[in-house]
């Protein structure tokens, strides 16, 4: 028996160690961070211990803005992509003759470098002094009149971001959906069927409630990733994005500790310790609402 | 009778409908390949004459697969990210197999404490440790290594998981045959277990090897020399400081590079990963 | 209500593409259900039997033929014109909504006039669920209930709109032993009280033989008899259905018929007036045999299970299609048997003889 825990203890070395080193005492340290007044990493001393890291975070107003951008891109990103994702994967299911075609194809943004996909984003939407940019193009087509989405106004740039967030995240979506969707037994909707049972209630009283756990998970899922978004901004607007003021909190966190305004990471802590109560609360009240979502 | 064909036109209706509604999706989708395929076959010179893009090229060029792989370190850049891809995820399968195996097959005092203890780090997002780690690496003199890059990266309590579950399923009978034939704990896993559990494995192998090609945030911390950027932080660098000029032709040319080996790893395994990413996505 | 099949056929293309030949699963189906009957629909898997059940209730379109509820042409019409109740094999229960709800759901879907109120909704699921006994469950959740519980919400809401036609399919083989038999009476019961045209689908005979007014025996999409449980039993039409019905199964011997005296090896064991001479095959019942000394019929006695009133006899014999036979016979008769062998006489009435076809040859007067 002795034996056998030291050998199960060693086999379980490398990940202790690991998760040790890298996630339980980042985890107690960036609390210790978060709590020291006025740090500074040349000389790695600090004056104080308290809680003014957290209300000069709170008061900064790139991170007032950077909570706002995410706030929006929440708000929006997530009931449009899981809608859309529902209604493509309705329309998937209803199909025969090239429905692997058509999920194969749905599914390649999932596979693909954001940063690289983004940069063809900003391009096409990007208005320079040689063109317009293929959607202004469009829109001239359609007789507006071109906005630039990559340097121009506030709702223009908040657009593309959403709609890029939106065309990574559906492959994913669009995958579980399809999948909860045909594992919904048939003999329901035969049930229904001789029942007669118009489509649109066999949606909202059968359809629905079957896929609801995974719709719940989905939805909850989005939030947490819309509101660690980053790469996709740093994408489409460049990695100074205070200056074009659609930072995210993540990009927050990481322009705190680094790069050109980086050096606090007392603040940055503060900042991710934000942003994991927000991410919390979301999953406490996940698992509260979960069950009223399960039978 | 004549609500029978109402109800067949209608039907045709609907099956057009929802294939319309399905093209104008995968159009959207495919789009942004067109057109980083199309204009990376574009000269410099033509792309910037066209004040409305061409939806063909007139004069196809393999110049900006050139100069991306000469003017800018493209295939450093590619190298890095598959040293990277390959150390880090062969690194975590060890870990995380040698973990997921004490977790179900040995007895040993504490198990269920330590495997909660793993269980709620599951729950701590990437980006509350990844300040410290920055100072960890920074203070062991690992900024701009490989190893830098890689040690964060190499655990996973997810993947530990969903490859313990996996290996639970393999019935007591086996391992106790093994016993009486004088198997060794660690050949049983290597000849037995893991074969058994190989679609769970090519699962963890499959997500992992996505994270790994994208990852763009620990790799940009960590490292300031281009030596040793990975084709996210490439790709960021060529379209900040670039090609001299605004040369978007050749950014494409490199978009493309970049995207192609995930993309062709995809074709190929197309069942498998989407089943794998399905399993990992509808498990956690 | 009556239900009339007629040429009733169902064919679909087949599932490899290459090979352009069509499956059929049922295949000129005629038979004429009279009102109030409880029919069983036999046969073994992949018999067409559910597929016969899903063209009645209009899961599926027939390929030909046509297909009557009373004097009411129902071919072309959509499952919920029919007025049919189906219960699933699986019960296909709504697992979010409660007994009630699911039993009410029929109901919500009807629309104008034919809408009952909210309150009279609710009445006639009760109603429904009385009928079935589930009256005391109806907050609970299909989770919450055990199969036979769930077999009855099924069965419940299958009934609330007063369907003119139940349809059941396969409604007992996701219960266990005792619950079936305790099931299989609550479904006649049920029947009985409503007065239904009922047709199920097993592919257990004794389920069928045990509550049907007819049983349809079938195979390969095609209809082989139709009548009475014992009638079916008693005088099978030809060797698969003599095969099909009957627990111990009947005995198959090879046997020749030769101026009407039927030889099983070198014996001539019964005498067959009327039957052409030629090679046949013998179906002979286990009740069918009994055992005398001076028997024409000899075979191998392999051994004697007592089962209290009846016994079991186990016999072996070269021309009997499988290893073993069986016969049963009283406790008295066969308690002298001992040895390696053991004679019987041949009951004409449990003796059967077909041709290399399968089909029956009738003897006797």
């Amino acid at each position: 028996m002795k034996k056998n825990n030291v050998k199960a203890w060693l086999y379980l070395l490398p990940a202790i160690a690991f998760l040790g080193i890298f996630m339980v005492y980042p985890l107690i340290d960036v609390v210790i961070y978060s709590l020291e007044e006025g740090y500074n990493s040349a000389s790695q001393s600090f004056f104080g211990v308290g809680l003014y890291n957290f209300s000069y975070v709170l008061h900064d107003p790139y991170f007032l803005q950077a909570l706002k951008n995410t706030l929006i891109l929440v708000v929006i990103t997530v009931p449009v992509s899981t809608g859309l994702a529902l209604l493509i994967s309705l329309g998937l299911n209803s199909i025969k003759p090239l429905k692997n075609l058509y999920q194969t194809v749905y599914f390649l943004p999932y596979v693909t470098n954001t940063l690289a996909v983004g940069l063809v984003f900003m391009i096409l939407f990007k208005k320079t002094a040689y063109s317009e940019g293929l959607v202004n193009l469009l829109i001239n087509f359609f007789g507006g009149k071109s906005v630039d989405f990559i340097d121009g106004p506030y709702s223009a740039k908040m657009l593309v971001m959403c709609l890029y967030t939106v065309w990574i995240v559906m492959p994913f979506k669009i995958l579980i959906l399809t999948g909860s969707l045909a594992s919904v037994n048939q003999d329901y909707y035969n049930a229904a069927k001789i029942d007669g049972t118009s489509r649109w209630r066999t949606f909202w009283r059968i359809t629905l409630p079957m896929i609801s756990p995974m719709l719940f998970y989905l939805i909850i899922t989005g939030f947490i990733g819309a509101f660690k978004a980053y790469s996709d901004a740093v994408a489409l607007f460049g990695t100074d994005l205070n200056a074009s003021g659609m930072n995210t909190i993540v990009g927050y966190v990481y322009d705190m500790l680094y790069g050109n305004s980086g050096g606090y990471p007392s603040y940055a802590s503060a900042a991710a310790l934000l942003l994991f109560a927000i991410v919390f609360t979301i999953t406490c009240i996940n698992l509260r609402t979960r069950k009223r979502f399960q039978f | 009778m004549k609500n029978d064909q109402n109800n067949r036109f209608g039907k045709n209706l609907g099956k057009f409908v929802t294939y319309a509604l399905l093209s104008v999706w995968g159009v959207i989708v495919l789009f942004p390949f067109f057109w980083m395929i199309l204009s990376s076959f574009k000269s410099y010179g033509s792309y910037n004459a066209e004040y409305v893009p061409k939806f063909y090229v007139s004069d196809p060029t393999l110049q900006n697969y050139k100069d991306a792989f000469t003017q800018v370190p493209l295939a450093k850049y590619f190298g890095n990210t598959l040293i990277f891809t390959i150390a880090t995820t062969a690194i975590m399968l060890l870990v995380i197999v040698l973990a997921a195996f004490a977790f179900s097959r040995l007895e040993f005092r504490g198990k269920n404490a330590v495997f909660a203890l793993f269980l709620s780090l599951m729950m701590i997002p990437n980006e509350l440790v990844i300040i410290t780690n920055f100072v960890t690496i920074t203070n062991w003199n690992m900024r701009n290594t490989f190893w830098g890059l890689i040690l964060p990266s190499v655990t996973s309590v997810f993947y530990i998981y969903l490859l313990k579950e996996n290996f639970e399923q393999i019935p007591d009978e086996l391992y106790k045959a093994a016993k009486v034939d004088g198997t060794s704990d660690f050949k049983y896993l290597y000849k037995v277990m893991l074969p058994i559990c190989r679609p769970t494995v090519i699962t963890v192998v499959i997500l992992k090897v996505i994270e790994c090609w994208n990852s763009y945030v620990w790799p940009r911390l960590i490292t300031d020399d281009q030596a040793y950027f990975l084709v996210s932080n490439g790709i960021q660098e060529i379209r900040e400081n670039g090609f001299g000029r605004e040369n978007i032709p050749a950014m494409m040319a490199a978009v493309v590079v970049i995207s192609l080996p995930l993309i062709i790893l995809f074709l190929i395994f197309r069942k498998k990963i989407m089943s794998g990413v399905m399993r990992g996505g509808t498990k956690g | 209500m009556k239900i009339v099949l007629e040429h009733l056929t169902k064919r679909y293309p087949n599932r490899n593409r290459k090979i352009k030949t069509e499956v059929i699963a049922a295949s000129d189906l005629n038979l004429e259900i009279p009102d109030g009957q409880l029919i069983g629909l036999l046969g073994p898997s992949g018999c067409g039997k559910s597929t016969t059940l899903n063209l009645i209730s209009g899961l599926e379109p027939p390929t030909e033929g046509k297909l009557y509820f009373g004097d009411r042409d129902v071919t072309d019409l959509p499952p919920e014109k029919r007025g049919v109740g189906l219960v699933f094999q699986n019960y296909a229960l709504y697992p979010h909504l409660t007994a009630l709800q699911n039993i009410m759901f029929p109901l919500q879907n009807l629309k104008g006039e034919n809408r009952p109120s909210k309150k009279e909704m609710e009445e006639r699921a009760v109603e429904a669920a009385k009928l079935v006994q589930i009256d005391h469950l109806l907050e609970r959740r299909p989770k919450e209930m055990s199969g036979g519980q769930q077999q009855r919400v099924a069965i419940a809401r299958a009934l609330v709109k007063r369907p003119g036609v139940l349809l059941l399919d396969e409604p007992l083989s996701n219960l266990d032993a005792r619950l079936r038999l305790q099931t299989r009476e609550e479904i006649r019961r049920i029947q009985r009280e409503t007065g239904i045209t009922t047709v199920f689908v097993t592919h257990d005979q004794e389920e069928a033989m045990s509550i049907s007014d007819s049983i349809v025996v079938m195979k390969d999409g095609e209809i082989h008899q139709i009548g009475k449980p014992q009638e079916v039993y008693d005088e099978p039409v030809n060797l698969f259905v003599a095969k099909f019905l009957g627990t111990p199964p009947i005995n198959v011997f090879h046997g020749k018929v030769q101026s009407e005296t039927l030889y099983i090896g070198k014996e001539n064991v019964l005498s067959v007036p009327g039957a052409p001479d030629g090679a046949v095959s013998v179906g002979i019942r286990p009740e069918g045999f009994i055992p005398d000394a001076d028997g024409a019929f000899c075979c191998g006695l392999d051994r004697v299970e007592i089962m209290g009133r009846d016994t079991s006899v186990v016999f072996n014999h070269p021309e009997l299609e499988g290893e073993q036979g069986r016969a049963i016979a009283s406790a008295e008769a066969s308690a002298s048997l001992a040895g390696e062998s053991v004679r019987f006489t041949l009951k004409p009435s449990k003796t059967y003889i077909f041709n290399a076809d399968g089909a029956r040859i009738r003897f006797g007067k």
